[in-house]
């Protein structure tokens, strides 16, 4: 039992990470309708410029986190404006390859910078524990999961009361009406990218400030929130955090026991449950969890 | 009456005629003669190597534009099916020891029915959705090589025996008039000899009923099957031909390579694919092997030259500003963007415009 709750905690930890990752991408695609591949870049971006900020520049942590999740919502916010922008209405398939276009410049360039080795970002929390009811749980993982649950609030209450957010929910509503309200739609779409990298980047700090330490390989972590937007359903804020939870809980699980229940499946099974979890749920419910059915009109 | 002028397309048939025009029937001629002559006057084996890859890339991205430019469906999985041909070739063609059509069409099989297990997702889902699907495709398959040792060799690959014999000829040993020919020589003639027979198939495919209706679907599929198209079997039937044609360069690749592993089946060999397709024109058969040359063989030259390419790091840990590896990826990536935005038709339309151009020279303004 206490494996168990001690596997569900790593799960929900591992989660939260996808869930903002996953809220990045469904802010793009609700405003936009556009599956931004590039956050993966902007994941390791924003984990490389909390490194510069914390440890060459020795700044505080926290400000460090704030400074890298600015850069890196300036750097969403450019990508729209210098290249999303010419892309208004040209077919889904060339957006997306844009964006695919866009993460493999991005990784060079990151590895260009920065380098291949393996880098130590300054952990406020260290390896510090807690334990409560003979679980233990790492003060990093709290501090991500209690990161995340201020920022999804955060970002219901933007979304629920601000007139920006309100703004963006009417253009992903209905652009044209929203245009014709004297809605502007190019400062939707910019906001929409810089807050889809703020969040990226705050994943990514999140998920290099631990034991592992940063290196460039983290941008796939970006690739395993795909299985938790999908999942959720590509237009559901709320389906992100939920298909991050479920896709988080499922892959920790599958580390503590597949090993005993199904060894015969090989090593790093955890690594593809995402995918096959998203494979069996798109056979039963095609738009994920939460999303809305699309309508099909002629 | 004055006969009509040469150039002058009179009707459906002709304007659907293959090389129908004396300029389009010289230039079969040309392809024909540097097709047969270009191994015997390069005979440089790091030249041959490079055009042997790019014709089997050029396969695979016939497979993938059928699919995505004139079907309109997005894969990122086309390195999955990609590998399984290769894996289908080490074990039918090197260890059962069946000879080279043998082991092509099982992998061109194995491929289709492999293309056929995503058919109940592409009458469910589109667009976006299907799009990271195949994404999963790769990884789930990664994961299948890496595992299935029995059939891949696992993590540390497995070679591939299988010849190249078609008949008596074999192609790995050539030897013509009591003349031989080197392997290298011998695989240029086989592979861009498929590549010219696939283009011909792909050609014909889409100039016919079942193309026209591959269009139609890419176009607008509820409106395609609003006038009679069977849009899911279509789907499914071009996931099925592109995967086959994918696992077929698959096989051409491990049997020139002779050796295979689970690292060459990566997301970036699908955006590589993407990138040719895109480069060279989404809906064009002649843009796949255009994209081919101008993609394929870049990979292969900066490794040849990179020492003469400033900033470029050549060795772990060397001197420079970007890997090799780097240099390739941010190079397929600029590619895509570039195209995409400045010119969405790619080199086919760069080549339609010049063509353009001089036929209606003198007027051409």
């Amino acid at each position: 039992m206490t494996t168990f709750l001690q596997n569900c905690f790593a799960g929900l930890a591992l989660g939260s990470t996808y869930a903002l990752v996953a809220l990045g991408f469904v802010v793009i695609y609700k405003s936009t309708g556009v599956i931004n591949f590039a956050q993966g870049g902007l994941l390791a971006l924003g984990a490389y410029l909390g490194y510069t900020f914390a440890e060459d520049l020795a700044m505080a942590f926290a400000l460090a986190v704030l400074l890298c999740c600015a850069s890196a919502a300036l750097v969403g916010a450019g990508f729209e404006r210098l290249v999303l922008r010419r892309m208004v209405g040209r077919p889904p398939f060339a957006v997306i390859m844009i964006t695919i276009g866009l993460l493999f410049v991005l990784e060079p360039l990151i590895t260009a910078i920065w380098g291949f080795r393996n880098k130590q970002v300054p952990n406020p929390w260290n390896i510090r524990t807690v334990e409560a009811g003979g679980l233990v749980f790492g003060v990093r993982d709290l501090w991500t999961i209690g990161l995340t649950v201020a920022v999804v609030l955060a970002f219901f209450l933007f979304f629920r009361y601000s007139s920006l957010g309100l703004a963006m929910r009417a253009t992903a509503f209905d652009p044209e009406a929203a245009l014709a309200q004297g809605i502007s739609a190019r400062r939707v779409y910019a906001v929409s990218w810089a807050i889809a990298a703020a969040l990226a980047a705050l994943a990514g700090i999140t998920m290099a400030a631990g034991p592992g330490g940063l290196s460039p390989s983290i941008g796939f972590i970006a690739l395993a929130a795909f299985p938790a937007m999908i999942l959720g359903g590509l237009d559901s804020p709320a389906g992100a955090v939920l298909g991050g939870l479920v896709i988080g809980l499922a892959e920790a699980l599958t580390r503590g026991y597949q090993q005993h229940l199904a060894g015969w499946a090989g090593d790093n099974v955890s690594v593809i449950v995402p995918y096959l979890l998203m494979i069996v749920i798109l056979l039963i419910r095609p738009y994920g969890l939460l999303g809305t059915r699309e309508v099909r009109r002629l | 009456m004055a006969k009509a002028h040469r150039n002058l397309i009179r009707g459906y048939a002709e304007q659907l005629r293959l090389f129908g025009t004396p300029p389009a029937r010289f230039g079969l001629l040309a392809m024909i003669l540097v097709f047969l002559l270009l191994p015997t006057v390069v005979q440089d084996d790091f030249w041959l190597s490079v055009l042997i890859y790019v014709g089997i890339t050029a396969v695979g991205a016939i497979g993938l534009n059928l699919l995505t430019g004139y079907c309109g469906q997005i894969s990122l999985g086309h390195a999955f099916f990609i590998g399984a041909g290769a894996y289908v070739t080490a074990r039918v063609g090197g260890d059962l020891g069946l000879p080279l059509p043998v082991w092509l069409l099982a992998a061109a099989a194995v491929g289709a029915a492999l293309g056929g297990l995503i058919g109940p997702f592409t009458l469910r889902l589109r667009g976006h959705y299907l799009a990271i699907v195949t994404l999963g495709l790769i990884f789930i398959g990664e994961h299948l090589w890496r595992n299935l040792t029995g059939l891949t060799g696992g993590n540390s690959g497995t070679s591939v025996t299988a010849g190249a014999a078609i008949g008596p000829v074999d192609f790995g040993a050539l030897s013509i008039a009591g003349e031989s020919y080197s392997r290298n020589q011998g695989y240029f003639w086989l592979v861009w000899g498929l590549v010219g027979v696939i283009a011909l198939l792909a050609k014909n495919l889409v100039r016919t009923r079942p193309g026209r209706a591959l269009q139609a679907i890419r176009d607008r599929d509820q409106a395609a099957e609003v006038i009679g198209v069977r849009a899911g079997r279509y789907k499914i039937g071009a996931f099925m031909l592109s995967s086959a044609i994918a696992a077929m360069a698959g096989a051409l690749f491990g049997s020139y390579q002779q050796f295979v592993s689970p690292d060459e089946w990566n997301l970036l060999l699908s955006i590589q694919y993407i990138a040719i397709v895109i480069v060279g024109g989404l809906g064009t058969i002649f843009g796949s092997v255009l994209g081919a040359i101008f993609v394929g063989a870049l990979p292969a030259l900066i490794d040849r030259y990179s020492d003469a390419i400033p900033g470029v790091r050549t060795s772990v840990g060397g001197e420079g500003f970007i890997s090799v590896f780097a240099l390739n990826q941010a190079i397929f990536g600029l590619l895509i963007v570039l195209f995409l935005v400045l010119e969405p038709l790619g080199l086919a339309g760069i080549w339609l415009r010049v063509k353009n151009y001089f036929k209606a020279w003198p007027f051409s303004y």
